[in-house]
């Protein structure tokens, strides 16, 4: 049997495993619909891109929900701080979520310029609604979050949506969306048909670039401009889950956790190296470049978390009330019964998803898709 | 004090954003089935029509999915966007079936799904087979796991509170999953969604032979809704019954609400068929009863008695003052963790905690309250009472039609005489929108027969908001509003145009090149 510190942490990792797996997975999805008038130049061409979304958007945005639900029952209160507190941030992201799947359905179901231009925009203005907010409430929680808990640990928060664009979020903001073009971008280059295909090898070289400098740029921020956090005393891993019995000083850096486990350098490692093979590969080998678009993707999500260790959710208003993984985490049962329930279905849920994608493999072309057209 | 602005905004956009969800939840439990048996016909005799009719029912299927997917997304962060204390005080229990639906059910679903469309000419005719069952079967398994959870909220087992932490944790996850509350809920709900699948099938073949239009096809359509529709009616309706029987054990206040049982009757009760219940006075005017029914259907027995609204709120006030020192014994643990005193105060009286949190919605402290706020507390217990009554009235008024137009429907297939008398295919048509009826007045029923509580018994709906502002709601309900009604009329008018343009005008039928038919 697993003690509650262990379990503790190895939900953590999950967490971020899942959050990496929906950035993966369906960030290729977001970047390819961020891009979809950039790339496709006219209907034919979109008609391209989308097909080589379409069969497994959906498995792919389950990623997100999974991500949704496994926080909800492991970190409730992170789940339930985050997501009411940036209310109108997270309602924007959500209105993103419903729009897609019907989009992506809708589009074709009607043969009219017109019609499909609309979902066009949609498509576009859900993927960057996504990919923007997200690095934004990213950036946010190294800045900490205006909230606090009073003694029946309700929490109350003072902030509204505009007060998360914090220039610092904005950068983060930044990289999140210029990563998952350049993912999205890998993706088109080894799915679209060769026309596409090259012009989203330029994109993606670009995109890749822009990332790297802003993810350099935010990581310098971070270590000379952004205050961190820190459990003072002694952090009670086995602690029951209540914030409020720990005492946090703001101050130090957020790069003390690197400073006490060396290790966590190989994830902003993997993520420049990732981005310097995305740029010498992609031309050459397209399924190698995008294998090196998702780990830099990979790589980038984990540096930020190891930077935030053991911290989920900072409070710049109340210290004491932020979040860690040892005080916000669901029961000792609880996080192991979801551990054996996940050890079970997540190998099986990867055994099936690759299934599906060595079926549907295979370049989706222009000939294809004029020959498919108007068919059903 | 709790922002009774907050409260009702949040409670009517959960209210509007799950019904609208269940718009579609349930055609796709139902239709899924229906393409794998279909399928299944095709797989085994070869004939080239049965494929057709998954490949024309799937279109309409997939418009419908994909409108279930994106609503469904906003079911699942409401919890913490809207009832961010809800989620903190029951996330250790409620979230981990959610999460174990996503793992288990959503995740094989939706990845199925593109292949069930994308996928005929990839992989054989066996495998394609395979996948419509397991997404059929995944469907399913979704509904089972989200009734778990909505089960808990209705009769909530196998946790306590935990003063530490102010929430409730698991004890005993073997009574969460095996909640006989969630038993009955999962079966007549699926049932449900049969039959909808069922009658959808049914009204538009019908539609197509009133027009002598893919007779064929509309005619085998309609055999297979038939056969699966009476079985799922027939389920529905018993299914039911055995949830009543179960609400009755479990939610007693609920059951006196749905029948305006406004005092305890000698046993076996009597149903009141039909009647006007009036709250005020708290009788039901021009009451038709039927003896013993009510007593059969709630005891399954002649000689127990159903308690009354009256009496179960007398049981309230008693439950809300032996609450009051459990609340005053959790504050005492807030001083001194390890107080012993305290300890046993709460072991004794925590299993009405949750009453005495319903004060707060008339004193700060319940602690203070007076005996004129235990009063209102505990009146506070009872139910919309004629919205119940009638909800439940009509719901199941529609479930006994359901199996005469299924069963009549049944008997004109065997017999091969579907395409008359024509009578038969107008009702057929027209009986279309019933099971969304029915649908919508079993979720009113349920969860707004719940009420006061979010979780029955332990947290007060009022108590589970997030600390957002009414302005922050209204905004999101209004977002939801028109966005939800925009998608709305695309869908109708996708489904219309599909339903008209039908199989042959999709080139889907009769089929172009006639050696096609053979194999």
């Amino acid at each position: 049997m697993l003690d509650y510190a262990t379990l503790r942490v190895i939900w953590w990792a999950l967490l971020g495993t899942l959050l990496i797996g929906f950035a993966i997975m369906d960030g290729f999805d977001f970047g390819v619909a961020g891009l979809l008038k950039v790339l496709g130049r006219d209907n034919e061409e979109r008609l391209v891109l989308l097909e080589g979304i379409e069969p497994t958007w959906e498995g792919n945005q389950t990623w997100f929900i999974l991500g949704g639900g496994a926080t909800f029952a492991a970190f409730p209160m992170l789940y339930a701080v985050s997501f009411s507190g940036m209310y109108l941030a997270i309602f924007l992201v959500l209105l993103a979520f419903i729009l897609r799947p019907v989009g992506f359905n809708f589009r074709g179901k009607i043969h009219d310029p017109r019609w499909a231009s609309l979902w066009d925009w949609v498509l576009v203005g859900s993927g960057i609604v996504v990919m923007l907010i997200s690095g934004v409430a990213f950036g946010n929680l190294f800045l900490g979050l205006p909230f606090r808990f009073d003694d029946d640990l309700r929490m109350t928060w003072q902030g509204g949506l505009l007060d998360l664009l914090h220039p610092f979020a904005l950068l983060t903001g930044l990289v999140s969306l210029s990563m998952l073009l350049a993912h999205g971008a890998c993706w088109a280059a080894l799915k679209a048909d060769h026309v596409i295909a090259a012009r989203a090898t330029r994109i993606a070289r670009w995109m890749t670039l822009s990332y790297a400098v802003f993810y350099v740029a935010a990581g310098i921020w971070l270590a000379y401009g952004i205050p961190g956090y820190a459990v003072t005393g002694t952090a009670i891993s086995e602690a029951v889950s209540n914030p409020l019995y720990k005492q946090v000083a703001r101050g130090g850096s957020w790069f003390a956790s690197y400073m006490q486990y060396p290790g966590f350098w190989l994830a902003p490692l993997l993520a420049l190296t990732s981005a310097v093979a995305v740029q010498m590969l992609i031309a050459r080998r397209s399924i190698a470049g995008f294998i090196a678009s998702s780990l830099m993707v990979g790589g980038t999500i984990a540096s930020a978390g190891f930077a935030l260790f053991p911290f989920l959710l900072p409070s710049s208003l109340d210290a004491r009330s932020s979040l860690t993984l040892w005080d916000a985490s669901s029961s000792r049962g609880t996080l192991q019964l979801m551990l054996v329930v996940t050890a079970i279905f997540l190998p099986i849920i990867i055994l099936y998803t690759g299934w599906v994608y060595r079926v549907m493999r295979g370049r989706v072309t222009l000939e294809q898709v004029r020959k498919a057209h108007g068919g059903y | 004090m709790i922002d009774t602005d907050v409260v009702t905004l949040s409670r009517l956009q959960f209210a509007l954003t799950a019904l609208y969800h269940f718009l579609f939840v349930p055609l796709t439990l139902g239709l899924v089935w229906m393409l794998a048996v279909m399928e299944s016909v095709y797989v085994m005799t070869g004939r080239e029509v049965w494929k057709r009719m998954v490949q024309f029912w799937g279109v309409l299927f997939g418009i419908n999915f994909a409108m279930g997917v994106a609503t469904g997304v906003t079911m699942e962060f409401q919890f913490g966007m809207n009832w961010a204390y809800y989620s903190h005080y029951v996330g250790d229990i409620f979230g981990a079936p959610l999460a174990i639906e996503g793992l288990m059910a959503f995740f094989l679903e939706a990845t199925l799904v593109g292949v069930f469309f994308m996928g005929w000419e990839r992989i054989s005719r066996v495998k394609h087979l395979l996948v419509t069952w397991f997404l059929a079967l995944a469907t399913s398994l979704s509904a089972l796991w989200i009734l778990i959870a909505n089960a808990w909220m209705q009769h909530p087992v196998g946790a306590e509170f935990n003063p530490q932490t102010m929430r409730m944790e698991v004890t005993s996850f073997s009574d969460v999953l095996f909640n006989p509350v969630a038993q009955d809920k999962f079966v007549h709900t699926v049932s449900a969604g049969y039959v909808m699948g069922a009658m959808f099938v049914l009204s538009i073949s019908a539609w197509y032979l009133l027009r002598g239009r893919n007779v064929d096809f509309a005619r085998r359509s309609m055999t297979v809704a038939a056969s699966f529709g009476l079985a799922a009616a027939l389920s529905v309706v018993v299914l039911g019954d055995a949830s009543g029987y179960t609400v009755s054990l479990n939610q007693q206040m609920k059951m006196a609400a749905i029948e305006a049982m406004w005092h305890t009757e000698p046993a076996p009760a009597p149903f009141t068929l039909i009647g006007i219940p009036d709250v005020q006075q708290r009788t039901t005017h021009f009451a038709l009863k039927i003896p013993w029914v009510m007593g059969l259907i709630g005891t399954h027995s002649t000689d127990q008695t159903m308690p009354g609204i009256a009496e179960l709120v007398d049981t309230a006030k008693g439950r809300i003052s032996n609450g009051i020192p459990a609340y005053d014994a959790m504050l005492m643990l807030r001083q001194d963790r390890n107080d012993p005193q305290a300890k046993t105060t709460l072991a004794a009286h925590e299993q009405d905690l949750g009453y005495a949190l319903l004060l707060k919605n008339y004193v700060d402290d319940p602690r203070q309250a007076t005996p004129a706020d235990i009063q209102k507390a505990a009146d506070s217990t009872i139910p919309n009472v004629p919205v119940l009554f009638w909800a439940f009235r009509i719901m199941v008024g529609c479930g006994f039609y359901f199996i005469a137009l299924f069963a009549l429907s049944f008997w004109k297939a065997s017999k091969r005489h579907l395409d008359t008398p024509r009578w038969y295919l107008r009702a057929a048509l027209w009986s279309l929108p019933l099971p969304w009826v029915a649908a919508e007045l079993g979720w009113i029923v349920a969860e707004y027969g719940r009420q006061p509580w979010a979780i029955e018994g332990i947290l007060p709906t009022a108590l589970g908001v997030s600390s957002v502002t009414a302005g922050q709601v209204l905004t999101s309900l209004g977002g939801f509003v028109l966005f939800y009604s925009a998608l709305a009329v695309v869908d109708v008018m996708l489904i219309l145009k599909f339903t008209r343009k039908g199989p042959d005008g999709l080139g889907l039928w009769p089929p172009a090149d006639a050696a096609a038919l053979g194999h």
